[in-house]
């Protein structure tokens, strides 16, 4: 028996592969679907997630026929606003590559250039390869990566980060996932100044910005998840409140929604704490009114 | 003569994939993997010397198996083995050591018999490996 014979085991004929049972086996459809459901949006991105899976699929079927086209390169860019989902979909897909075998382990490495670069000669290469280690199986997620390369200062440790970084992409290919994430124009200038890292990331992904009917999606599920809800007027004052915020500066998507909630939550404390003396019901614990969000200053 | 120290040792020799699953096995016990060398064969060596840094934080063996490669293309006539630290209270010990590597010609011990008082005697194991100057041996 060849060994392209002896790999085939799950499901393989030798002329044919049946792809839905291939992918009924990795449960790749449940967190498919769960990142549909779960994340608002993001039409682009999950589109793209859904090609990388598939592509993943066929490569496992091609395997278990004895083809082997070498792994696929998925080193990805994550570009996009502040609180476009970056980190969430990262882990998602750290999840996604994991039930198809692309890594051992499906976990995710946050870091940031604090965690990669050192602070004296011959600190950076140690620190560096300590966390490839650590992300090795999994997926290693560089936060806000443009800062990895400092132009200004020829002497920065920076450069020597990314070199490593570049040799492990390089061999590590079936072990290790680099995702680079950060704000889109910087990291375009980021790219520019290191051709060699745009070229060995094979999926640039951009965030699309929420719109405000989205982000009022994402409002409700955050509730959800922290067990409050919204009386009518707080949905209508909600409404008002996101294409207002969306307008100021310094607005942050989901993000700037949490925080708005959050304060939200605080304001509707203190309303309660003010009616003490009497019993509150659960209802009102768990009820966010108009007057909690028309408090805020954007309202002014 | 084939040196019988730690986990495994009466088995064949283990392939890289069988080491590589014996760490994930240790990891995912939460155990901490450190690498370490020596070319003195003796079973009261206990000063082998650490390659590298132990490896804390690990999720997957493909940080230690570079480590262990590393070490191996470095030193490829030196004993090698892979350590598996538990930092549990009460443990607080190695719990799982094993070689991975060894020179190609083991020449093995002289046993040295000594005759004290009487006719008693007292044995002494000696490495013949080891009455060469450490770095010398299994050149």
């Amino acid at each position: 028996m060849s060994a392209a014979a002896a790999n085939r085991s799950d499901g393989a004929a030798a002329d044919g592969v049946d792809l839905s049972a291939l992918s009924a086996d990795s449960h790749v459809n449940d967190v498919l679907d769960e990142l549909d459901r779960e994340l608002i949006g993001l039409k682009p991105v999950k589109a793209r997630i859904r090609d990388i899976a598939a592509l993943l699929l066929v490569e496992r079927a091609r395997k278990q026929l004895g083809l082997n086209g070498g792994a696929p390169s998925l080193h990805m860019s994550f570009t996009g606003n502040p609180g476009t989902g970056k980190t969430t979909v990262a882990l998602r897909m750290a999840q996604i590559l994991h039930r198809l075998g692309y890594v051992r382990k499906g976990h995710l490495i946050a870091v940031t250039r604090d965690d990669l670069v050192g602070q004296y000669i011959g600190h950076t290469a140690p620190k560096t390869k300590e966390i490839l280690k650590k992300a090795a199986g999994g997926v290693l997620f560089i936060d806000e990566a443009y800062y990895l390369y400092r132009p200004e200062n020829e002497r920065d440790y920076g450069q020597e980060a990314i070199e490593i970084l570049l040799q492990v992409m390089e061999n590590q290919r079936d072990d290790l996932v680099v995702i680079l994430a950060g704000y889109g124009e910087r990291m375009q200038t980021f790219f520019r100044s290191n051709p060699g890292l745009s070229s060995r990331i094979a999926h640039h992904l951009d965030f699309p910005d929420y719109l405000a009917p989205e982000l009022e999606q994402i409002a409700q599920r955050m509730l959800l998840a922290m067990q409050y809800r919204l009386s009518d007027s707080g949905a209508a004052a909600l409404r008002d409140y996101i294409p207002l915020r969306m307008q100021q500066p310094h607005f942050a998507n989901a993000r700037s929604i949490r925080n708005a909630l959050d304060r939200a939550r605080l304001r509707q404390a203190n309303r309660l704490f003010a009616q003490r003396g009497r019993r509150l019901t659960r209802d009102e614990l768990m009820t966010i009114e108009g007057e909690d969000l028309r408090a805020s200053r954007v309202f002014a | 003569m084939r040196i019988t120290q730690g986990t495994f040792s009466f088995l064949p020799d283990l392939s890289d994939a069988e080491i590589r699953a014996q760490i994930d096995y240790a990891l995912a016990q939460g155990w901490a993997i450190g690498v370490e060398f020596t070319d003195d064969p003796h079973p009261r060596n206990c000063y082998w010397e650490m390659w590298g840094n132990p490896l804390f934080d690990l999720r997957s063996a493909t940080g230690a198996m570079t480590e262990v490669l590393a070490c191996r293309t470095a030193r490829p006539q030196a004993y090698i083995r892979v350590n598996a630290f538990d930092a549990t209270r009460g443990f607080e010990t190695t719990r799982l050591s094993f070689i991975v590597n060894r020179p190609h010609h083991e020449p093995g011990f002289l046993l040295k018999r000594h005759e004290v008082g009487g006719r008693q005697i007292q044995y002494t194991l000696e490495s013949y490996a080891a009455q060469l100057p450490e770095g010398r041996r299994y050149e």
